[in-house]
């Protein structure tokens, strides 16, 4: 997919969260309504709207000590509320790579 | 931003005259190269120490004339990732002698020191206060270099061969 | 084998301390990742999808036993047990951590690896023939060269903040198994009409988003005066090269924009002023650097050993001898080159399984000397070709003996979407697919020669512009699309291939590359025509024609 780094502009077309990831190891993280951040995709905060990720990007990205890379990435949301990534690149991101390798391990989560 | 300047911090004695300001009576000035070219004489009269900034997008060789009558040239590293002035320091110190001072400004991070010195720079307006001090300790983070630049540093080819003939002279 | 000396293990241990101390200030707040991107790049640490991504340099691909196992140390202690090489002869860990990275260049700086400048814009390793020092007709070993170069390159202070990356080949043989022509700089070693040693330079070469071939800027510099000219060209190219625009920064878009002949000119007149410098090599340095090459001492051995006569019998061993193994300058001896493209597998890994097992077999067998190809393949550089049956019988319970080496089957490809944050789509599924679609032996034979490129991204770190075919993944409304071009290659008759139609989805580019060799196989003007020779004799139309009637 194209990669998100390049976006200028922010267009919000579904919900979406922010995700980044952390500086220390490099492990995929999302950008939590406390705050925080979590490698759980499922604790992450949703926005809908353009000014609302706005303000959630600029406040992950000041976060320069913890977090590298943030951007503002797609999601699903099913009826029970179960956030899942929203394009190939954000499941191969939260999900591992998608071919066998010797020793895959997933994702620490 | 603080100056280092002969391997520890200094206070600037060079005053940086805006274009349109007026030229003060005496004392060292540092002036853009605009200014500085549009009437090179004018600046330089009756003052024995001028600086010129000269933009890293701009040849160095507009600038020779001068060399031997400045104090100062002051290069610029608009971000640290743009390399122009480096090029530039070596042409200055190099090919046309100069010997005045050569001031690293811009962007100037401590991870860039020893290049900037073995490029010929001396004086470094550092970004950040405790790059400044951490300035001579910095510069010892290299004590062997592969090439040769004007600075003066025995390079490996060299210390490879220095190292062979004492052998061979059984010393 | 070049044996690095005090001032070479010093200056790596220099800069891992460099590094420890930055990622300190990084992991403490005191340089931003702004600040710190450039200083990590300069160590080759990228930050992929999932994880960091550090790449490893391996000068002009050789590689001691000792070094190969310290990778292998590398890949268990602080990865997921398993390396991934490169098209430029180096290897990358995907799942570092930045924390321990340190240790890790202090634990490879021990057996003399370093990760300098594989990334970031500064002059990256100097990528030469895997088979330099053992080839039949190598002029000489460019090897010698490709050291000197690297010292000039490394922690060089004019060229350490280039407007983008720069990458240097040298070849020393009639057939380029380096690919000089798609690099910056390009040096073709020969001899002129007096016997004396120098280079063919070749500039502008490059792939991504503009590929070009390189082009000659002088047919012949005497080896003494290589280093001040290339300094000429870097210094040009370090002051006049464009920083506006990343996609138009290399010095492929000044050569372009410039001109060849302006260009050339410019590199001339700063050569004129700095040629009876510093930089001019004399005698003792060059040979300085080559009496630290140590070369094995062959035994005098038959062509044709017992052992080797016995095992024509075994038709697998038969298969992969015929395949794997290849010439060697010294009688009774030969080249070996390891397949890391078995059926099913990513292509360029290995595990550190492997890798210590290789070691092992690079000592018994090979001198202790191991080589990387911008192939993606490893390969053993002087097997006694007694050894070889023993040697593949070895091989093959490691899963490095797939007779597959220049096939069909024998792919390139980037890391693609699975790992990389640049890509638009995955190429490892794709490669791993079209070998098992043409994993038998016999049909790839019947086929020949054919190089399949695959990468991820208009970056092209797969080097599709030059396969014979070459699929490039690109996005279409959220999906994986792959435009293919065939026709292009890599060598000294390097061309960029022609795209033959619209991009095809997904799941259909297996099927695509089906289709493209049965036309081949069809078109073929006889069995030994290779698949390039018929695009380049047929053009692209009688394949696009196949592969989009029913699409």
């Amino acid at each position: 997919m194209t990669s998100p780094l390049e976006q200028k502009k922010i267009k919000i077309t579904q919900p979406s969260v922010v995700t980044a990831n952390r500086t220390w190891d490099g492990a995929v993280i999302y950008r939590t309504a406390g705050s925080r951040w979590s490698t759980d995709l499922n604790e992450a905060a949703v926005v809908r709207a353009a000014d609302e990720a706005r303000s959630l990007l600029a406040e992950s990205v000041a976060d320069d000590l913890g977090a590298v890379g943030a951007y503002i990435a797609p999601v699903e949301i099913d009826e029970g509320g179960t956030i899942a990534p929203g394009n190939l690149r954000e499941l191969i991101r939260a999900t591992g790579v998608t071919i066998g390798l010797p020793v895959q391990e997933s994702v620490e989560v | 931003m603080p100056l280092v300047k002969g391997g520890k911090i200094q206070t600037d004695e060079y005053v940086h005259v805006a274009d349109d300001a007026e030229l003060p009576e005496a004392g060292a000035v540092l002036v853009s190269a605009t200014r500085f070219l549009a009437d090179p004489e004018r600046v330089l009269r009756r003052r024995e120490k001028v600086g010129v900034i000269w933009p890293n997008n701009r040849d160095v060789e507009d600038l020779v004339p001068y060399v031997e009558r400045l104090a100062l040239v002051a290069l610029v590293f608009p971000s640290f990732r743009d390399g122009r002035a480096y090029s530039q320091a070596r042409l200055l110190r190099e090919r046309y002698f100069f010997r005045g001072e050569l001031r690293a400004t811009g962007q100037v991070l401590r991870d860039q020191f020893v290049f900037m010195l073995r490029a010929g720079f001396d004086a470094f307006e550092v970004k950040k206060q405790a790059d400044a001090e951490a300035y001579a300790q910095t510069v010892k983070r290299y004590s062997v270099f592969y090439q040769p630049t004007g600075d003066g540093r025995v390079a490996a080819p060299f210390r490879r061969l220095q190292l062979r003939h004492s052998e061979s002279a059984g010393l | 084998m070049y044996a690095y000396d005090e001032i070479d293990r010093t200056l790596i241990n220099e800069r891992v301390s460099e590094f420890r101390d930055q990622v300190k200030r990084r992991l403490s707040g005191e340089l931003t990742e702004d600040e710190f991107k450039m200083l990590r790049l300069q160590n080759g640490v990228y930050l992929q999808l999932h994880a960091y991504m550090f790449r490893i340099a391996i000068p002009y691909g050789t590689l001691s036993s000792a070094q190969l196992r310290r990778l292998a140390h590398v890949a268990r202690r602080y990865d997921r047990g398993y390396g991934h090489f490169t098209t430029r002869q180096n290897i990358q860990f995907n799942w570092i951590k930045l924390a321990e990275l340190p240790d890790a260049l202090a634990d490879l700086a021990e057996v003399g690896i370093h990760s300098m400048q594989t990334s970031g814009n500064n002059t990256r390793n100097v990528t030469s023939d895997q088979w330099a020092g053992v080839a039949p007709g190598e002029i000489e070993d460019p090897r010698i060269w490709s050291e000197v170069l690297r010292q000039y390159t490394t922690l060089h202070p004019e060229f350490s903040f280039l407007p983008r990356k720069f990458k240097f080949a040298i070849t020393a043989h009639a057939h380029d198994r380096a690919a000089i022509k798609i690099h910056d700089i390009g040096l073709r070693l020969h001899k002129n009409e007096q016997s004396e040693t120098g280079f063919e330079v070749l500039v502008g070469g490059g792939l991504g988003r503009t590929p070009f071939i390189a082009k000659t800027i002088r047919p012949f510099i005497h080896g003494r005066d290589i280093l001040s000219y290339v300094e000429a060209i870097m210094r040009v190219y370090n002051r006049y090269g464009r920083r506006d625009n990343i996609y138009k920064a290399r010095i492929k878009i000044l050569v372009h924009e410039l001109g060849i002949e302006k260009f050339a000119q410019e590199v001339e007149e700063e050569w004129q002023q700095i040629r009876d410098g510093a930089l001019r090599l004399d005698d003792d340095t060059i040979e300085d650097i080559r009496s630290r090459f140590s070369y094995p001492t062959y035994e005098k051995l038959p062509h044709m050993p017992e052992e080797l006569r016995k095992a024509a019998h075994d038709p697998l061993f038969e298969r992969w001898r015929r395949n794997a193994v290849f010439p060697h300058k010294a009688t009774g001896y030969s080249i070996v080159t390891i397949s890391l493209k078995p059926v099913g597998g990513p292509p360029g890994d290995a595990t550190a399984d492997q890798m210590d097992a290789l070691a092992d077999l690079a000592d018994k067998y090979s001198f202790g000397e191991i080589r990387v190809g911008h192939e993606q393949n490893l390969a053993l550089p002087h097997v006694a070709r007694r050894d070889l049956p023993e040697l593949w019988k070895a091989l093959d319970k490691i899963g490095l003996a797939t007779p597959n080496v220049n096939l069909v089957s024998d792919i390139i490809a980037c890391p693609g979407l699975d790992y990389c944050s640049l890509a638009n789509a995955r190429s490892i599924p794709i490669a791993q697919e079209l070998t098992r679609r043409f994993a038998n032996h016999d049909t790839a034979n019947l086929i020949g020669r054919l190089h399949i490129n695959i990468s991820g991204c208009i970056n092209a770190c797969g080097h599709h512009h030059v396969g014979h075919i070459g699929i490039l993944g690109v996005e279409k409304n959220g999906e994986e699309f792959y435009q293919i071009t065939i026709g292009g290659r890599a060598d000294e008759k390097a061309e960029l291939g022609v795209l033959i139609g619209p991009a095809v989805p997904y799941n259909e580019v297996a099927d695509v590359i089906e289709d493209i060799v049965e036309a081949y196989l069809a078109l073929r003007a006889t069995p030994d025509e290779l698949f390039v020779d018929t695009v380049k004799r047929l053009g692209v139309e009688p394949f696009r024609e196949r592969v989009y009637a029913t699409r």
